[in-house]
């Protein structure tokens, strides 16, 4: 069955599924299959699939267990989405640790992606907030892991993959807010240096950072883009309004053709020409300014039948700007560039993952079509300009990174597979690790 | 403030059911064969905003402890406004021709212990002369198609004996609910290849609170399955026959 896909719907995998509605089951006997956790399926590469294989699929495991409401500590089960709980929260003057792009993942991904958002540099990843979690191994054994006890545990499955058992339920610390909206400051810049100056300047008095750059532009244009910073508004600010429900769905698949290097030139262009002034200041909604994809489901349909990439990488600030740079000029000279490239800088916040991808640094991530060979080319390309500056991709998008390059980026992987639940297995776990 | 009873509290459609009153802020009580998943939904209800909600653990084809479990329930609760039936099975069509026994079981669970648990239920309100029975039957009761008659024949059982009742109580004031759900992704369904035609428990869910507040009698959820089994019904029986629905 072909159900569960990636967001990049690239690779195709088929495997059995086996959906888990209840925190008390056991790991299901899946024969001589191996298995893995499935949320919602919003890694882009093949680190949430399991070809060949089985995956247990958690979205019906999706219960509150407590939330205390002056403390902001919730509880609950691992398969609960993002979505759900800032409906609960929102109007509590609650707001999540820290999210991604999209609030359609689920808690037990967050932590096995170790997921980022755009206060890294102040708060970190989703596992700093992490306080207990139960793991449950296919022996049948239960462990509740907190940064107290069974720590190894802990570690592991904090960007762990989903290989190290199945996360039944969690708990973590929300962040207080007054308000449901966020005071947004937007600056265009010229170049990766005065996007690093200006990540520079805000990262103490701005909560949440983020650029769009424009991966398309050469010459005297290129690292243009627009850097935005925001903070929650401030309590004089009433409305706790929550989001909606998106709308709007990709019914069909987009034809190939339509992302072409002269729709994206176009859209790059367009976008950082709307913009007119060099600064500007509004008050967004938080749904808009997290979660702009949002309002269209299933937009990853919008890259057509042959899917897309993502390519996220994050080198050190030491030659960080050189390095940049580099990338960028091939990226424009393959003229294969995205739409939506979001450059930042990761901050110094130590998560208690193993195999987390965020450290000290600037981060790209970019998507592009997926073309065959020329895209699959240009990624090798840009592999070796990243290793060769101490840099890492991040798994969680990654759809084919050499298993070299892997084992390189992360060392430590051969103490983390000690912790690998024998059942348990990934697609990308086999490709970095086997290279099969 | 109403006072629901969900008997088969665990399905994936109920669940989605309870969550909705418990975001109105209702009382709930739940009726299910596991009492670890009865709790598992409790809490979730409870931080949802429910206002109470109180767990029965019965094995529902036990039909005789139906009438014991709702006096003891009326007893520790109070007065039931709204009871909802949703607990269910889906037969393997081949396996339930080939063996008699596997047959017998799901049309025991999905007509019998229906007729048994309604007639609690209206034995219930009559004298009370208010609430509202809501029975989830089925898209499968309006006609008896070859790819799974055996589940089909019993929500029609199942369908005709609520709309029966409906007759029998009309005169005391009590509201029955037919409420035919079409092809739902829910673990009942789950080795099903999902079609376009597929609705979620949450759409169906939010489709069945409001057949049940604005009193309907037969309700499709969601709404274009009326359409779907209008045509369906009027299909020729000679070219129907022929057909692989």
């Amino acid at each position: 069955m072909n159900r569960c896909q990636s967001w990049g719907r690239y690779p195709k995998a088929v495997q059995e599924i086996r959906p888990v509605r209840w925190r008390d089951t056991t790991v299901p006997n899946s024969g001589d299959k191996s298995i893995l956790p499935y949320g919602l399926g919003r890694s882009y590469g093949d680190s949430c699939l399991n070809d060949g294989q089985a995956l247990l699929e958690t979205s019906g495991m999706n219960r509150f267990i407590a939330f205390d409401e002056t403390s902001g500590i919730l509880r609950c089960e691992a398969g609960m989405s993002l979505d759900d709980i800032l409906k609960l929260i929102v109007p509590k003057g609650w707001f999540l640790p820290t999210t991604p792009g999209t609030k359609f993942i689920t808690v037990g991904g967050a932590i096995a992606n170790d997921i980022h958002g755009k206060n890294h540099h102040i708060s970190g990843t989703f596992g700093c907030h992490v306080r207990a979690f139960e793991l449950l191994r296919s022996d049948g054994n239960r462990t509740l892991c907190t940064p107290e006890s069974n720590t190894d545990l802990f570690k592991a499955t904090i960007g762990g993959l989903g290989l190290t058992g199945l996360i039944t339920w969690a708990e973590f610390g929300l962040k207080k807010v007054g308000n449901a909206w966020i005071d947004l400051e937007s600056i265009k810049f010229t170049g990766i240096g005065e996007f690093l100056e200006l990540s520079k300047e805000s990262d103490e008095g701005w909560e949440y950072t983020v650029s769009w750059i424009d991966c398309v532009a050469q010459g005297k244009s290129m690292g243009r883009g627009i850097f935005m910073r925001g903070n929650h508004s401030p309590a004089s600010v009433l409305s706790r309004k929550v989001h909606a429900d998106p709308k709007i769905t990709a019914l069909f698949d987009c034809p190939d053709m339509m992302l072409n290097s002269l729709s994206i030139k176009v859209f790059n262009t367009v976008y950082y020409g709307k913009q007119r002034t060099k600064y500007v200041r509004s008050r967004v909604h938080y749904d808009p300014f997290f979660y702009p994809l949002d309002a269209v489901n299933e937009w990853n349909r919008v890259y057509g039948k042959r899917g897309f990439f993502q390519y996220q990488f994050v080198i050190p600030f030491n030659g960080g700007k050189e390095t940049m740079e580099a990338i960028l000029r091939i990226i424009a000279a393959s003229k294969q560039g995205s739409f939506l490239s979001v450059i930042k800088t990761f901050g110094k916040k130590v998560s208690p993952g193993m195999l987390s991808f965020p450290k000290p640094g600037i981060t790209l991530a970019l998507d592009f079509p997926n073309r065959g060979e020329s895209t699959l080319k240009l990624f090798d390309e840009l592999d070796t300009v990243v290793a060769a500056a101490g840099g890492s991709v991040y798994p969680a998008k990654d759809a084919r990174m050499s298993a070299d390059f892997f084992q390189k980026a992360y060392p430590q992987w051969r103490d983390f597979s000690e912790f690998i639940d024998p059942k348990f297995s990934s697609s990308f776990w086999r490709r970095v690790t086997t290279g099969s | 403030m109403n006072t629901i009873l969900i008997v088969g509290a665990t399905s994936a459609i109920a669940e989605e059911i309870a969550k909705l009153y418990a975001g109105q802020g209702q009382r709930l009580v739940l009726w299910g064969r596991n009492l670890n998943h009865l709790h598992s939904i409790q809490n979730n209800l409870e931080v949802l905003g429910a206002a109470e909600v109180f767990c029965f653990e019965i094995d529902l084809d036990v039909c005789g402890k139906h009438a014991d479990l709702l006096e003891e329930t009326v007893a520790k609760v109070g007065a039931i406004d709204i009871a909802l039936i949703a607990h269910g099975v889906l037969p393997d069509q081949q396996t339930a021709q080939e063996n008699f026994a596997a047959m017998r079981a799901s049309l025991h669970t999905n007509f019998l212990s229906y007729a048994s648990i309604l007639t609690v239920l209206a034995n219930y309100f009559e004298p009370r002369k208010r609430g509202t029975i809501a029975s989830i039957t089925s898209v499968a009761a309006d006609r008896g198609r070859k790819s799974n008659y055996v589940y089909g024949a019993a929500k029609a059982g199942a369908s005709a004996f609520t709309d029966g009742l409906r007759g029998r109580l009309s005169a005391s004031g009590v509201h029955v609910v037919n409420i035919k759900p079409g092809m739902v992704d829910t673990p009942m369904t789950a080795h099903f290849k999902k079609g376009l035609l597929f609705a979620s428990p949450k759409t169906v869910a939010s489709g069945i609170v409001k057949a049940i507040r604005k009193n309907k009698s037969t309700a499709y959820v969601p709404g274009y399955w009326r359409l779907i089994m209008c045509i369906i019904r009027s299909i020729p029986e000679a070219i129907f026959k022929k057909t692989n629905f």
